[in-house]
């Protein structure tokens, strides 16, 4: 755990779990559509659901997935951004189950192309952890650069990819793959240290097994 | 991975091998997990800590009554009576302390900017304690920083051995958390060993065992700003008796444990859910919010 997970971020209160965490988790799920979102759904777990209102937990998520982060002061007029920005938006409760974080949010998010489904969880302090993308299980803190790809699950797809990365002297801090089943859709999200060259890209999408890769920055003021 | 740390013996090892004190492990364990210099690690602390200050003049200014009404203009009245003739026994530095932290969680709850330390609910405790440290001991920014290393540093051992979110722990795990750190800061600023600032945290993080989060109408104003205030000067008292000499019973890593055990088995009314507490008392009803329904 590095020293700035605990002290930090500087952010728009009041809540670094229920504002703060829930801003950077909309933020990394609007990274994950990479293109501007035309509708999303929130289904809010927990304690999100219980006293978020009072925390400013919506427009937080609000704020998160239009690109605002937790120190910027427009988190309070996100209902008004998001109207603006041509954004519809609807809030569910939802249950995770048990074993899910007291502060856990499923959100659907539309753009003109496409759809992307994140859940994640706010575990303190503003710090999250992204655990599902599109239904396949991750692991995702937002600390450290990461790379998503959305790819068919094949043999050797993993040793190409890790190739590509160390070609460019990347240091993989963690990888993890998800599939629903062999052969199947999958997904794959790779942490790094330091920052990915953006040139990479277009090496990943010359790839036939990959049907679309995105990086994702550290998340911001953590 | 030379400089790491997760628990109080792997920390002390550290600053016994490198004559380091806490605050100096802190961030030559950061300096190698981030790879940044040390330079632009210290600028960032002292940022930190002066945008910590900001939001203790912001919150010292407010008169008016929060939107739900449960705060606002608390830390100037305290502050007022520090001041003052009537001044209590324990002297004007005391309840400027309590004003301080009261000032940053008002500034949190008109919705300005503060600096979670260890989270939102419980940041006015470090700045309140640092800040009255500062100007009892009239030292610069940079000193005064420099405890926030110390801070995170102990901040490291919770979060390895337990957590800081009151939804999974309880106020125990932000206030309880915050006011260790904070202890642990004081002593080292006043010349503590490692071993000292570490039964500092101890000391403060023992008595905070148990103490839920109830927040009323789900706000983070009451009892979250008492809190903050009353547990800023409990870092002080932690850090005196453990510069005196006097041990915790319970060394730090143990008490941390109980902070996980106790938070694990606290039911989830009184863990950030405004189920229970003093958020359902027949006053604190008065002020609940209308929670999201089914469609």
């Amino acid at each position: 755990m590095g020293i700035f997970e605990i002290i930090g971020p500087a952010m728009i209160g009041p809540s670094s779990s229920h504002t703060a965490g829930a801003c950077r988790l909309g933020w990394v799920a609007g990274r994950l559509l990479a293109e501007p979102p035309r509708r999303a759904l929130f289904h809010l777990h927990g304690s999100f659901l219980a006293t978020g209102r009072g925390h400013g937990t919506q427009e937080a998520l609000l704020a998160g997935v239009l690109g605002v982060t937790p120190d910027d002061e427009r988190i309070i007029e996100a209902r008004d951004f998001a109207e603006r920005s041509g954004l519809e938006y609807e809030f569910f409760p939802v249950d995770l189950g048990p074993q899910a974080h007291p502060n856990s949010v499923r959100i659907v998010l539309e753009g003109s192309t496409r759809q992307v489904e994140t859940a994640g969880s706010s575990v303190g302090g503003g710090s999250i952890r992204i655990f599902e993308i599109d239904g396949l299980a991750c692991e995702m803190s937002g600390v450290l650069e990461a790379l998503v790809f959305w790819h068919q699950d094949e043999p050797g797809f993993l040793a190409r990819l890790t190739a590509v990365l160390s070609s460019v002297q990347v240091n993989l801090a963690g990888i993890r793959t998800s599939r629903e089943q062999r052969g199947a859709r999958a997904i794959t999200v790779v942490e790094v240290d330091g920052a990915i060259p953006t040139e990479i890209s277009g090496v990943f999408s010359r790839m036939p097994s990959i049907r679309r890769s995105v990086i994702i920055p550290p998340l911001p003021a953590s | 991975m030379r400089h790491q740390f997760q628990t109080t013996p792997e920390l002390l090892a550290l600053c016994q091998e490198n004559r380091w004190g806490v605050a100096e492990a802190a961030l030559a364990s950061e300096v190698e997990l981030s790879g940044k210099p040390e330079a632009e690690i210290r600028a960032r602390m002292e940022a930190y800590y002066l945008q910590m200050k900001d939001s203790v003049r912001r919150g010292l200014e407010i008169t008016q009554r929060s939107r739900s009404g449960l705060s606002g203009g608390d830390s100037r009245r305290v502050l007022a009576h520090a001041s003052g003739e009537s001044v209590g026994p324990l002297g004007a530095a005391f309840e400027r302390c309590i004003a301080y932290a009261l000032a940053v969680l008002e500034t949190n709850a008109a919705f300005g900017r503060i600096v979670a330390t260890p989270t939102a609910g419980s940041s006015g405790v470090a700045p309140a304690c640092l800040l009255s440290w500062q100007e009892q001991r009239q030292a610069e920014n940079p000193r005064a920083a420099h405890g926030l290393f110390t801070a995170s540093g102990i901040g490291k051992i919770i979060g390895h051995g337990a957590c800081f979110s009151g939804a999974q722990g309880g106020c125990q795990a932000e206030v309880g958390s915050a006011s260790a750190m904070a202890a642990a800061a004081i002593c080292e600023l006043e010349g503590g060993d490692p071993g000292q600032v570490v039964n500092a945290a101890a000391l403060a993080l023992q008595n905070t065992l148990g103490l839920i989060c109830d927040p009323i109408g789900g706000y983070v104003e009451a009892p979250c700003m008492m809190r903050n205030g009353l547990f800023a000067v409990h870092a002080f008292g932690a850090a005196a008796v453990s510069l005196s000499g006097v041990q915790s019973i319970v060394p730090f890593d143990e008490v941390v444990a109980t902070l996980r055990e106790v938070g694990n088995r606290m039911p989830r009314i009184y863990k950030e859910t405004s189920e229970g507490g003093l958020a359902t008392t027949p006053t604190g009803l008065r002020f609940k919010s209308k929670p999201l329904q089914q469609k």
